[in-house]
């Protein structure tokens, strides 16, 4: 597919990569964020990378969506012409990622009241959901919806169902939950329509922090399963504020 | 800090909602911090340019109702912007002794009361204190948002008894000065460019979104100015994979019915966007309240751009048009006129 750029009014311009949320497209897109970042074209505010776009956010009185088009077109025609047409990248072949995270995650039936429902949707047995959900590591795609949530792909095919058909009101605060080809995480209690399968403890943002937002888009993050006890400890210690989880890699090579 | 020594403002009557705003919180959209900030940007810099502070600096934005504060300093310049504002000071037997209208600053003293009033269209007014207010800047702003308790008041809006602290404990001395001929009534016509998903809807639509009023909803708030009118079809459908939202963006959810995105949106969202309010006319969003009849008016994106620049440049020279105020006694005479015929509705007691 063609990147095109969409106006999204007098002080945002969007680039769009695809029309599907997948791994490797999200991947390029955060490295067309790096390289635009890198330019310094007078009047960027801000980039925002999202799923299968990024938006550039400007001031009018210092650029214009004319000139920032002929500023980024070479960038995005180069990173592009880097994107396979059929979008079937290879883990393998990735960038690596820049820091690696093991999140604490909770299983246990009470924190994961929709597990029984994706094992029926999808044939398997509750044990083989969650072992599924913590066996593979993922990408954060994006960060969006609440400050610190982030987006997580690619779920395994077959945990992949699609949203509740309705929404709950309150999803508890670090409630681990699937839907489509993702996983999030909710950092404060929100309604939400996605099926929690789990609880963590760790605070995904906290303004007190040099870095508020724990995770960035690009890091990688497995799930380590916890108990429910060593969840109570855990919140309670990250309440304090005497535990955060720190990364189990920060690579070089970014 | 010297905050306890400088004092503050204590809020007798907070209003419906009060929150103190600035510009906003730009740069960290990529951690899903929403941008926040003042719904009337250019209400909120002209009541700064009064109290001779940079356009940006953080106020108390007020909707719908204003508020009551009571001066816990030496003395504190105040100025209200938005419609037909207006800013009250009563003495300690609760007497009015001064009054000043919209874009006209006021001095008030210790133990002397200040009342904003938001006497209408406008539902948002907002009030600037000289030197501004001594709050942390959380993220590189005081804006307040309150789903995630970000900035402002303890990220909240005000509660009687809040003490809002001053960076200054004295009025600087000097005349009372005013901003004249600025309107800031809500607008009808908005005008808005295509964008960024207007491809996805069926050819009628943008021709419905641009001929046929809209009313604003009860239901809209800082996050976004929900409206109802001409249903606006999609062709496969209202979802898309989640993309970043930019101010003013109009979303269309599977109903037809358009959200105009305000301050507190979302930084990422999975609806259609036909189309973007321009920048120079959100501000204007910012006063319309429910039953309000919105029009929009499609225009081109180097228009758009154009007008951006005009608006930057006006609010760049409103400094050189701040005149004297007229003195006080001229004031109080005026006072006594408006009190013969206004009968206006008080905002923050609602009596």
């Amino acid at each position: 597919m063609q990147p095109r750029f969409l106006p999204a009014g007098d002080s945002a311009l969007t680039i769009e990569f695809g029309d599907t949320a997948e791994l490797s497209l999200s991947m390029r897109i955060q490295e067309l964020c790096h390289r635009i970042g890198q330019t310094r074209v007078q009047g960027i505010i801000e980039i925002v990378p999202a799923l299968r776009s990024l938006t550039v956010h400007y001031d009018p009185c210092l650029c214009s969506a004319a000139r920032l088009r002929v500023a980024l077109l070479p960038l995005v025609i180069e990173v592009a012409s880097a994107l396979p047409a059929e979008a079937d990248l290879v883990e393998a072949e990735l960038q690596p990622a820049a820091r690696r995270w093991s999140i604490p995650a909770c299983y246990e039936p009470e924190h994961g009241p929709d597990v029984e429902e994706i094992a029926s949707a999808s044939g398997l047995l509750p044990w083989q959901v969650r072992a599924l959900h913590a066996c593979v590591s993922y990408r954060v795609l994006m960060l969006g919806f609440m400050p610190g949530h982030p987006y997580l792909g690619d779920l395994p095919p077959p945990l992949r169902v699609p949203r509740r058909a309705t929404p709950r009101t309150v999803v508890p605060a670090g409630s681990i939950a699937i839907a489509t080809s993702m996983c999030v995480i909710y950092p404060i209690a929100s309604p939400g329509g996605w099926h929690i399968i789990g609880r963590t403890p760790v605070r995904l943002f906290d303004q007190a922090r040099a870095e508020p937002s724990l995770l960035s888009p690009g890091d990688e993050v497995r799930f380590c399963p916890i108990s429910s006890s060593e969840l109570a400890e855990l919140s309670e210690a990250a309440d304090r504020g005497a535990w955060t989880p720190v990364p189990v890699w920060t690579g070089d090579a970014v | 800090m010297t905050l306890d020594l400088v004092g503050g403002l204590v809020v007798v009557r907070p209003g419906f909602s009060t929150t103190v705003q600035d510009r906003g919180r730009p740069g960290w959209q990529r951690f899903g911090v929403p941008v926040s900030g003042a719904l009337d940007r250019i209400a909120l810099a002209a009541a700064n340019i009064v109290v001779g502070n940079a356009t940006g600096e953080a106020a108390l934005e007020c909707l719908y109702q204003g508020c009551e504060l009571e001066v816990a300093c030496d003395s504190v310049r105040l100025a209200v912007g938005g419609g037909n504002a207006t800013l009250e000071v009563l003495d300690t037997d609760g007497a009015t002794c001064a009054r000043s209208s919209a874009l006209e600053s006021i001095t008030a003293s210790r133990g002397e009361r200040v009342r904003v009033r938001i006497a209408g269209p406008s539902i948002s007014a907002y009030v600037a204190v000289e030197g501004g207010f001594a709050l942390p800047q959380v993220l590189g702003s005081r804006s307040t948002y309150v789903r995630a308790a970000l900035g402002g008041l303890e990220g909240r809006a005000l509660r009687p008894g809040d003490v809002i602290p001053l960076v200054r404990g004295e009025a600087e001395p000097r005349g009372e000065v005013r901003l004249p001929g600025l309107d800031l009534m809500p607008q009808s016509k908005v005008r808005i460019v295509a964008g960024p998903q207007n491809e996805m809807f069926r050819g009628e639509a943008m021709r419905m979104l641009t001929e046929q009023p809209y009313i604003v909803r009860p239901e809209s708030d800082r996050m976004g100015l929900r409206l109802a009118g001409e249903k606006l079809a999609h062709l496969k459908g209202a979802d898309i994979v989640s993309d970043a939202i930019a101010p003013g963006a109009i979303q269309v959810p599977g109903d037809g019915q358009p959200i105009v995105m305000l301050a507190d949106r979302q930084t990422t969202g999975g609806y259609t966007k036909i189309a973007t309010v321009i920048s120079a006319d959100l501000p204007g969003l910012g006063r319309v309240g429910p039953g309000a009849e919105v029009r929009f008016e499609l225009i081109s994106l180097e228009f758009a751009e154009d007008l951006a620049r005009t608006v930057a440049a006006e609010i760049a020279a409103w400094p050189q048009r701040l005149e004297e105020a007229m003195p006080s006694g001229q004031v109080m005479a005026r006072l006594f006129g408006a009190n013969l015929i206004s009968g206006v509705i008080d905002g923050a007691t609602g009596h």
